[in-house]
């Protein structure tokens, strides 16, 4: 199991460190699939960088909190041994395909320098698997694509490679960072097949970071919904359609034109995200929501109510509409 | 009254490169038509590579187009010169979608905006412009203050209604709308949907909105044009093309949109069979159509007069 427990992280904003992520708990299991879900500036994509450590090298510091694999903590783990895991049981596939693949290398030697890094494998057999790996991806003519440079393949293409990279070693789960966002629909709709036909068939678990409901309702079983630094919600995939019960989580699938009255404004919810640094002392929504009172603002409001496995950070949970 | 009028336009951008002899021209835009009059939103929609921004940049004339006509408010513009085309650029105005890419960032927000002003109202004073940017910004939904700060001290959502405000200081009749809200997220989105809204109210504009969000397009668009390999392959009022497509193309893009609840989920997904590509001659979509037939090979990829360029269209056979 993979597990963040309480997980606070900071960033640098004009040599002050502040708070980017605050006390973030995630469970994801082998042959599930987790959503976390949230806008820009949430610190969805910060927490699962983090997750590979990656965020180190950008200049996020742990805070609090630990991150464990299979009991483990990533934090304990010397260099040579995060390595390992890196690629290894961990695997990241990012949203920009264009960038995420060396344009000076070919197809063939990016996926073979995974492979040869995790596996105990010769050129010919690592070339063998990279060839299976990009059928498995659903990739024609394996052996010739092994030969090309990135710029010759469709976005679509090249998402299918860096998901072929990720499986390279058989990983346990995957982190997918808005996956398909640089992608159009209907190529977009073929990738999350891809993902969904890999986590099943060989029991991954995956974590899915988006801003995207849509995708949420296409793939997850379990849903996190994240705003300016916190987890405010989370529960099952069905619990969270049927039952947002976070103001925010409310708010936030009420505004999408998909589910709006066609002729009519649409829903919004008033003012901005706050950025790190100016996150109120109680609610981080307390600002903006509709149900807020005194207690709200107060210091250390918000503690999680909890019915069953649907948690919710709100003091007013089942008032409102 | 027609605001914005093109007709069969044609663009074709020639391959370059060092084996130019060998390669052959894409045919970005090929005879593509539209009118749109005043209040009213025609959506543009289709995947990268469509033709839907190059007919957009036709219709401003900021690409010359190989053949076709193009009418603002009625006039043909389509051979006018440079500096009588500078004159009448206020007509039309453009919002981008990144509009951090289109703001200098060296630039205070109120110049920025008053840029417009310097070319088309160059009567006006410098204190007279700041006055006309505070309304503008303010129906904008900015207020003032921010006049003089720069383009990163704002979010991404101020900076489209900054972009906004900009394409309506020079007060046009028409609004390009390249992907607007795109880039944004799903809360500030439906800020600027709304915003946009009101301000084609006010103003009567009329946009030109190109979008490859279908949800999008049908919470805002009046009518729309499907394009697929540089060709309307279906046009109509949005009810029509959402409720009733007839095109094959039209259907795919329908049916690959996210779902909007797990409820809706589908084991056997049918967009997953779909091939890629498009074909050279006959009807582009072809190699990835499930109901082609022989006849599809020499079609000419006219619309017909249901405005739907396909030989065999959905709702003929149910």
């Amino acid at each position: 199991m993979l597990e963040v427990t309480n997980l606070s992280l900071s960033v640098s904003i004009q040599g002050e460190r502040v708070n980017a992520v605050s006390g973030v708990s995630l469970k994801l299991e082998p042959g599930r699939v987790l959503g976390l879900v949230g806008e820009s500036g949430c610190g969805k994509s910060l927490t699962a960088q983090s997750i590979l450590r990656l965020g180190e090298y950008q200049g996020v510091e742990k805070v609090s909190g630990d991150i464990q694999l299979n009991g483990k903590s990533l934090f304990d783990m010397a260099d040579e041994e995060l390595r390992t895991v890196r690629g290894g049981k961990l695997a990241m596939v990012f949203q920009e395909p264009m960038t995420a693949l060396n344009p000076v290398f070919s197809i063939g030697s990016q996926i073979t320098e995974v492979i040869t890094l995790h596996l105990d494998l010769n050129p010919q057999q690592a070339r063998d698997r990279a060839i299976s790996l990009l059928e498995d991806v659903g990739m024609q003519d394996a052996e010739l694509l092994l030969k090309q440079y990135p710029d010759a393949l469709s976005g679509g293409m090249r998402q299918r490679v860096l998901i072929a990279m990720a499986m390279a070693a058989d990983p346990d789960y995957i982190i997918a960072d808005e996956p398909t966002t640089a992608l159009d629909v209907s190529v977009q709709k073929r990738i999350i097949a891809l993902l969904l036909e890999l986590q099943k068939r060989r029991n991954l678990g995956l974590l899915l970071v988006t801003h995207d409901f849509g995708l949420v309702a296409e793939m997850c079983d379990d849903v996190a919904v994240m705003y300016a630094g916190q987890i405010v919600e989370s529960g099952s995939v069905f619990e969270i359609f049927n039952h947002p019960s976070h103001p925010y989580t409310r708010a936030l699938m009420g505004c999408r034109p998909e589910v709006s009255e066609s002729g009519k404004a649409l829903p919004v919810i008033e003012g901005q995200v706050p950025p790190p640094g100016h996150w109120p002392a109680g609610c981080h929504f307390a600002e903006r929501c509709p149900l807020a009172d005194d207690a709200c603002h107060a210091p250390v409001a918000a503690d999680a109510w909890q019915e069953e496995s649907h948690i919710t950070r709100c003091l007013h949970v089942g008032e409102g509409k | 009254m027609s605001m914005l009028k093109v007709k069969n336009l044609n663009k074709a951008f020639s391959a370059g490169g060092m084996f130019k002899a060998l390669a052959k021209d894409k045919r970005a835009v090929i005879d593509t038509s539209f009118d749109l009059v005043a209040s009213e939103t025609l959506a543009i929609v289709g995947e990268s590579g469509s033709g839907k921004s190059t007919t957009a940049r036709l219709a401003m004339r900021l690409l010359p187009s190989d053949s076709g006509r193009i009418y603002w408010a009625g006039d043909d513009v389509t051979d006018l010169g440079a500096r009588a085309l500078r004159e009448r650029r206020s007509h039309i105005q453009m919002v981008f979608q990144d509009p951090f890419a289109s703001l200098n960032p060296r630039m205070k927000i109120w110049e920025s905006v008053a840029e417009g002003l310097r070319v088309h109202r160059p009567e006006l004073s410098k204190s007279q412009r700041r006055e006309r940017v505070a309304e503008t910004l303010q129906q904008c939904g900015l207020d003032d203050s921010g006049m003089d700060r720069y383009p990163h001290q704002f979010s991404g959502g101020q900076r489209q209604r900054i972009g906004i405000a900009r394409a309506l200081i020079v007060e046009p009749k028409v609004l390009v709308l390249d992907e607007p809200v795109s880039a944004l997220d799903v809360s500030v989105q439906a800020q600027v949907l709304n915003l946009l809204k009101e301000i084609q109210k006010e103003r009567n504009l009329a946009y030109l909105f190109i979008s490859h969000d279908l949800s999008v397009v049908r919470h805002i668009a009046d009518r729309v044009s499907v394009m697929f390999a540089g060709r309307v392959v279906e046009h109509g009022s949005v009810t029509d093309v959402f409720e009733n497509s007839s095109h094959p193309y039209t259907r795919a893009l329908l049916d690959a949109r996210p779902i909007s609840h797990p409820d809706e989920r589908r084991s056997d997904d049918p967009v997953v069979v779909v091939g890629e590509g498009m074909a050279e001659s006959g009807c582009a979509y072809q190699p990835r159509c499930s109901f082609r037939q022989q006849a599809c090979a020499s079609f000419d990829g006219e619309l017909n007069k249901e405005g739907c360029a396909c030989l065999y269209p959905l709702s003929k056979h149910g």
